[in-house]
């Protein structure tokens, strides 16, 4: 079931989207979220959903395995279409059953949200597939850079998320090492009732906190004796590289934007 | 010779909130000079763990002088002494910060405000002394444990320091990770002449070094050479640790009245006594 799921998850490659510095990616995905608000008739979901298709080819991500990974997501989708689809009452009725009326703009608002959902769901997905968490996180930290002037430690954030990603699969070992030597113990985690499952989580999540801590503070000696004194003065391994493609990015946008203001209906 | 470390009646006391406070260390004094490899033994609890953070400046002595390259070690030399040193500990998963290779190894570049164009040079040939250099994007979970422990030695190596410590950084590998580890360090102790402190209770590893020092108790049982520490078996028994396997055997011998001469700590020199025995009789 986990392993299917693939929204957050990473796939290396080499397309275009895949070379693309971060940050341009987090930029474009970020005002790309607010640009979707934008659209209000056909055309512009239409040109939403015919650019969203175009960047999945470019990403050389193969449909059936994004739809396939967003299943759980799809249910929603489909969810909110039906909402709207029995719930607006609006326009000219279309089918009309005893017990259900269905209207025209009914139908229009429900195939636009789901859109627009859909839409939103497949570029941030189609963002953490193409980028490794280490260089999102890169990314957000220069980009969040000028609220350091506000004080927000941007920093340490950064290395917070880092160290986190970096320790997911040793405490994920940890907890499947812990299970084993439970289980062996006679712990039993699949049957009884909800409570007594809960309960049998216990046993599980003390010894995997008191190691988490153990761990953290031997982190924090190692990283110590390195010379680790927080941000100031610090400087950079991984570097970021914007390059031509990451404006050429840029320029897609304002396109993109100018073509949904011109399209867009009158309000 | 160069004088890299001494300490000179150096102790220290753990407050304890229950019971009587412990003297970890106690009226400790011993020399490092340059180039030497020093390993100190000990069963648990014997303070050696602690002399290595009084070594690095996480913990400060109570009394006596501890001298880091001829600088007493304060709080305001603290950060420059500590980019002198590099240091690896017992846990190769706790002490691994970066989330590849190479970024782990310029962790500590990175801390020290090194430009990019000196760090990249640096974490190649650091690795490169580690036989790691094929191995530059890997992630720490598929790494084994000796190859994680390489890792920590090129993170050190990149500062250029003139000071490891190896703080029971062989003690959670498996034989074939500790082998890896220890010809690592030794090889590099030969080409570079750096200076190693080897704190470990493996005394197979303990044959490697220049001098060895006993500790016991928080106190300095003995120092010397292995070999003149070995001959004293029974003693280093008394206090939990155990022999190497030659050694011991050539004990047995003894016991059971055959008369071969001298100490033997390696496979090799017992094997050279044992089938010269006949003719030296």
């Amino acid at each position: 079931m986990l392993e299917k799921m693939i929204f957050g998850r990473y796939v290396p490659g080499d397309s275009f989207v895949h070379k693309l510095d971060p940050r341009s990616k987090l930029l474009f995905v970020f005002l790309f979220i607010i640009a979707v608000f934008m659209a209000n008739n056909t055309i512009t979901y239409a040109l939403l959903l015919g650019f969203t298709l175009l960047v999945i080819f470019i990403s050389r991500i193969r449909l059936y395995f994004l739809l396939n990974g967003l299943k759980p997501i799809l249910f929603l989708i489909i969810f909110t279409f039906l909402m709207h689809f029995i719930f607006t009452k609006e326009g000219p009725v279309l089918v009309d059953l005893k017990f259900l009326k269905i209207h025209e703009e009914g139908v229009r608002q429900g195939i636009f949200i789901s859109i627009r959902f859909l839409v939103l769901v497949l570029m941030t997905t189609i963002l953490t597939l193409t980028t490794s968490p280490i260089s999102i996180t890169d990314g957000m930290e220069t980009l969040l850079n000028p609220l350091k002037r506000i004080k927000v430690p941007v920093h340490e954030l950064a290395l917070m998320m880092s160290i986190s990603l970096r320790f997911i699969p040793t405490l994920m070992d940890e907890t499947d090492k812990i299970l084993k030597a439970q289980l062996a113990r006679g712990s039993d985690l699949t049957s009884g009732t909800i409570k007594e499952r809960i309960r049998a989580v216990v046993p599980l999540l003390v010894p995997l906190f008191v190691s988490a801590f153990k761990r953290a503070e031997d982190l924090a000696i190692a990283m110590e004796v390195r010379g680790y004194r927080g941000g100031e003065g610090r400087t950079r391994y991984r570097q970021l590289n914007w390059q031509g493609r990451d404006t050429l990015v840029i320029i897609i946008f304002l396109v993109l934007v100018t073509a949904l203001v011109w399209l867009r209906g009158g309000s | 010779m160069k004088e890299i470390l001494s300490l000179d009646h150096v102790s220290y006391t753990y407050e304890s909130e229950e019971g009587e406070p412990r003297k970890a260390v106690d009226e400790v004094s011993f020399t490092v000079w340059e180039g030497e490899w020093i390993a100190i033994v000990g069963h648990n609890g014997s303070g050696k763990s602690t002399l290595a953070k009084l070594m690095i400046g996480l913990l400060f002595p109570e009394n006596g002088k501890l001298n880091v390259f001829l600088e007493e070690l304060n709080v305001d030399n603290l950060w420059d002494i500590r980019s002198r040193i590099g240091i690896v500990f017992q846990n190769p998963d706790n002490q691994f910060v970066g989330s590849t290779v190479q970024d782990d190894v310029a962790f500590a570049l990175e801390n020290n405000g090194v430009p990019y164009d000196q760090m990249v040079p640096r974490v190649h040939e650091s690795l490169a002394q580690v036989n790691m250099e094929g191995f530059l994007d890997h992630e720490p979970h598929h790494l084994s444990g000796g190859q994680k422990q390489r890792v920590a030695i090129a993170g050190a190596l990149a500062m250029r320091p003139k000071l490891l410590i190896l703080d029971e950084a062989t003690s959670m590998l498996d034989p074939q990770g500790r082998d890896e580890v220890i010809k690592v360090v030794d090889e590099l102790k030969r080409t570079t002449g750096l200076t190693v402190i080897s704190i470990t209770h493996d005394l197979e590893e303990v044959l490697l070094a220049d001098k060895v020092i006993v500790m016991n108790d928080g106190k300095m049982m003995m120092s010397g050479k292995p070999e003149a520490i070995f001959a004293h078996g029974d003693e280093l028994e008394a206090i939990g640790l155990d022999l190497p396997f030659a050694s011991r055997l050539s004990r047995f011998l003894r016991e059971e009245g055959i008369a071969i001469q001298g100490e033997h700590t390696t496979e090799e020199e017992l094997v050279n006594e044992l089938w010269t025995f006949h003719c030296n009789k």
